[in-house]
């Protein structure tokens, strides 16, 4: 039996910044992280594996250098790594993204019986939640997204029951086999890899599929296969603020600047609420 | 789009692309993507680098780049060329450098069957969605610009109160899928509901809410159809060619991105709730449903929902953010949970509740419902306070939106300030209180005066 965990290498977004005079992004020395929802992705398919004893597979699509954070994935025990690179694949939306996971899925299926796909939520750079739905759909999986709980297995049945968290509410479901997870990241604490186990992944196999080995049509994929396109990217604009004072106010006079501000203004209301 | 335009008949110089320094955010490589000849090539930035040699001037990287970050130049030798060109032909043959590009005639009229702009109203036990409402408003824009009806697409059980609803809020037409089986929300059938909708109906705008069940939805409906879906839109609006131009924060809300999609219909978009404002209701508006139905049994359905769990009715987080008037947030400046205690103080005061930056539900000083932010909750209450947030452009993305900011921080450089109403640098432990104190002190004024 196989899970999956499907990864992506994201720029942290939280460390890029802005270039003040001209507004474009700053991206020098903005490090390449694993997307910090999937680690919990990646967590969760570990504890299956030690608990039912499966085998790990983590998929990546991506430039070259995403073999960096599928060795990471490798160092905290994953059995196999598949990095999906070819320069076809580029330029992709989540409609051609989900295109090529879900057919790196359908080939690791064929040698083994898949169980269940767990990715994160979503990604911190694209942010759209969208690539599991995606892949669910393509390979008519059971579509379980937002999941803080894997509440059973039954591999007998061949059913999970885990527990969805939305807004103001859970929900707890059921849903056959094959079925795809989107985890959020209150499910779990990731673990850290041990020193061996980082050492062993250093020289561990990542395998590369590229378009020669999937051979997709051009037009299912990458920029061709995407239905979105760019159009414009710019800088928010934002209007600037109105310092009351000039900063060097006792915290009472600054208090009474706004307070009274407001008022006056119709803004705040002086009726008790 | 397809290489036609090399067909020319006189072979006039177009010139070769070239990249304008600074301006490329390694966007991945779109203008390599687009490039016939194989003439661009990128480094290892990202950045794309030009192969003079292969480029035949078709600008199609340029057009693609959604930086505006490539232009075309003439070589010094095309531009010789060129001059001779206009001496013989003058100057307005040589004005039309400018490619057209051929219009697939097939796409085009495919894409015109497709009409009007639909609403998907999200609902739990028949409680709808309020973020449905607020869809209607800007779908109403959209419709309006257009010349087409706005509908709304109701799925559920015992549902037509809900579509009288949907018309007090604007729709003109509902389309509705009644039956048990829809009871509680499940993927399969409700995307096989909406796709059904589709097929039969072709509207050319479709939006969802960008809620834990309306992404569920709005993805899995986007690849069956694999039409183009764009998440958390701030703004929707029409061009001149009738596309929907959808914008939204890209790169964790550092930059913002106006996205099409050309080729395929219906255009989805998901909405933040609280991002677009709530239109007028007016019961006495009517419309027209029109009922369909699905050929799908409850046998046929392997997913079951066994349980709903009610947050508020178990003890959970009962708050919700997203929906106060009034939201005094924390940061890391607030130093400890224990001074949360006077933000509450000031909360209560307004009849608001506390909210939370990133950083404070990291530093565990309050609980993930209550953050604020790209990956919190969109809030546009009328009053945001942002106490001891700096202003990380994540939090800011979630909350500029509200109708007045007040920011408190003690560094004059935090970028909160750039999007405050009014600002006040201080010591936010002292600031805090003092402005309670002024709210209390001018209430038992007024009391005093109205006895």
């Amino acid at each position: 039996m196989l899970v999956i965990t499907c990864i992506k290498q994201v720029p942290d977004t939280t460390q890029v910044k802005t270039d003040p005079v001209t507004g474009t992004l700053i991206r020098e020395g903005v490090p390449f992280i694993v997307n910090p929802f999937d680690t919990p992705a990646l967590e969760e398919s570990l504890r299956l594996k030690d608990k039912y004893g499966f085998r790990v597979a983590v998929i990546s699509m991506g430039p070259p250098n995403t073999e960096v954070s599928l060795k990471k994935a490798l160092a905290l025990g994953a059995d196999e790594a598949v990095l999906l690179s070819d320069r076809a694949f580029g330029g992709a939306d989540t409609l051609a993204t989900s295109k090529v996971l879900a057919e790196a899925i359908g080939r690791l299926s064929q040698k083994e019986e898949v169980a269940v796909v767990i990715c994160g939520r979503q990604s911190i750079d694209g942010d759209t939640a969208q690539v599991g739905p995606g892949i669910a759909t393509r390979l008519g999986y059971s579509q379980l997204t937002l999941v803080d709980q894997i509440q059973n297995l039954d591999l007998s049945a061949k059913k999970v029951r885990v527990r969805r968290k939305l807004e103001g509410r859970h929900e707890i479901v059921e849903a056959p086999l094959p079925a795809l997870i989107t985890v959020v990241r209150e499910i779990n604490q990731p673990r850290y890899p041990t020193v061996p186990m980082r050492l062993m992944a250093e020289d561990a196999e990542v395998i590369l599929w590229d378009n020669k080995v999937m051979d997709l049509a051009k037009e299912s994929i990458g920029l061709k296969g995407s239905a979105t396109q760019v159009r414009k990217i710019f800088s928010p604009e934002r209007a600037k603020g109105e310092i009351l004072g000039d900063g060097l106010n006792a915290p009472e006079d600054a208090a009474k600047l706004l307070i009274d501000n407001l008022v006056e203004k119709d803004i705040l209301s002086l009726e008790q609420t | 789009m397809e290489e036609r335009e090399q067909k020319k008949k006189i072979k006039k110089p177009r010139g070769v692309a070239r990249l304008i320094p600074g301006k490329c955010i390694a966007c991945g490589a779109l203008c390599q993507e687009s490039c016939p000849k194989d003439a661009i090539e990128m480094n290892d930035q990202g950045e794309p680098i030009i192969i003079v040699e292969n480029c035949i001037g078709c600008a199609k990287c340029v057009k693609v780049c959604p930086t505006e970050a490539l232009e075309m130049y003439l070589t010094p030798e095309e531009q010789r060329l060129l001059d001779e060109l206009a001496k013989q032909a003058g100057a307005k043959a040589v004005a039309e450098v400018e490619e057209v590009v051929e219009e697939e005639a097939g796409v085009a009229a495919r894409l015109k069957e497709y009409k009007g702009v639909w609403v998907f109203v999200e609902q739990t036990d028949g409680k709808p969605a309020t973020v449905s409402w607020e869809l209607l408003g800007v779908g109403a824009d959209l419709s309006k610009t257009l010349g087409v009806d706005l509908c709304t697409v109701v799925i559920g059980d015992k549902m037509e109160d809900l579509c009288q609803e949907s018309f007090a809020y604007g729709a003109s037409k509902a389309y509705l899928m009644d039956d048990p089986l829809f009871h509680h929300y499940r993927t399969e059938p409700y995307y096989r509901a909406i796709c059904q909708l589709v097929d039969k109906y072709k509207p050319e705008i479709m939006l969802l809410g960008a809620t834990g069940l309306g992404r569920d939805l709005a993805g899995a409906v986007a690849t069956e159809l694999k039409t183009g879906l764009t998440a958390d839109c701030t703004g929707l609006t029409i061009d001149d060619k009738r596309y929907l131009l959808q914008t939204r924060p890209a790169f964790g809300g550092n930059i913002m991105a106006t996205i099409l999609t050309e080729r395929t219909r219906p255009q989805m978009a998901t909405v933040r709730p609280h991002v677009m404002p709530m239109p007028e209701k007016d019961t006495s508006r009517k419309g027209e449903i029109i009922s369909e139905s699905l050929a799908i049994k409850e046998e046929d359905i392997a997913v079951k929902v066994l349980e709903v769990i009610d947050d508020r009715k178990h003890g959970a987080e009962a708050v919700d953010v997203a929906a106060a008037d009034v939201i005094v947030s924390g940061g890391r400046g607030m130093h400890a949970k224990e001074n949360f205690s006077m933000l509450e103080r000031l909360a209560d005061e307004l009849g608001g509740v506390v909210g939370s930056s990133r950083g404070a539900v990291e530093a565990g000083w309050m609980p993930v419902e209550r953050q604020v932010g790209q990956t919190g909750k969109t809030v546009r209450p009328k009053i945001y306070i942002a106490c001891g947030i700096s202003g990380a452009i994540q939090h800011l993305v979630g909350m500029q939106d509200s109708d007045v900011i007040i920011a408190i921080n003690r560094d004059k450089q935090a970028p909160i300030f750039e999007v405050a109403t009014y600002g006040i640098v201080g010591d936010v432990l002292q600031v805090v209180p003092a402005i309670t104190n002024r709210i209390k002190e001018l209430r038992a004024q007024k009391s005093v005066s109205t006895m």
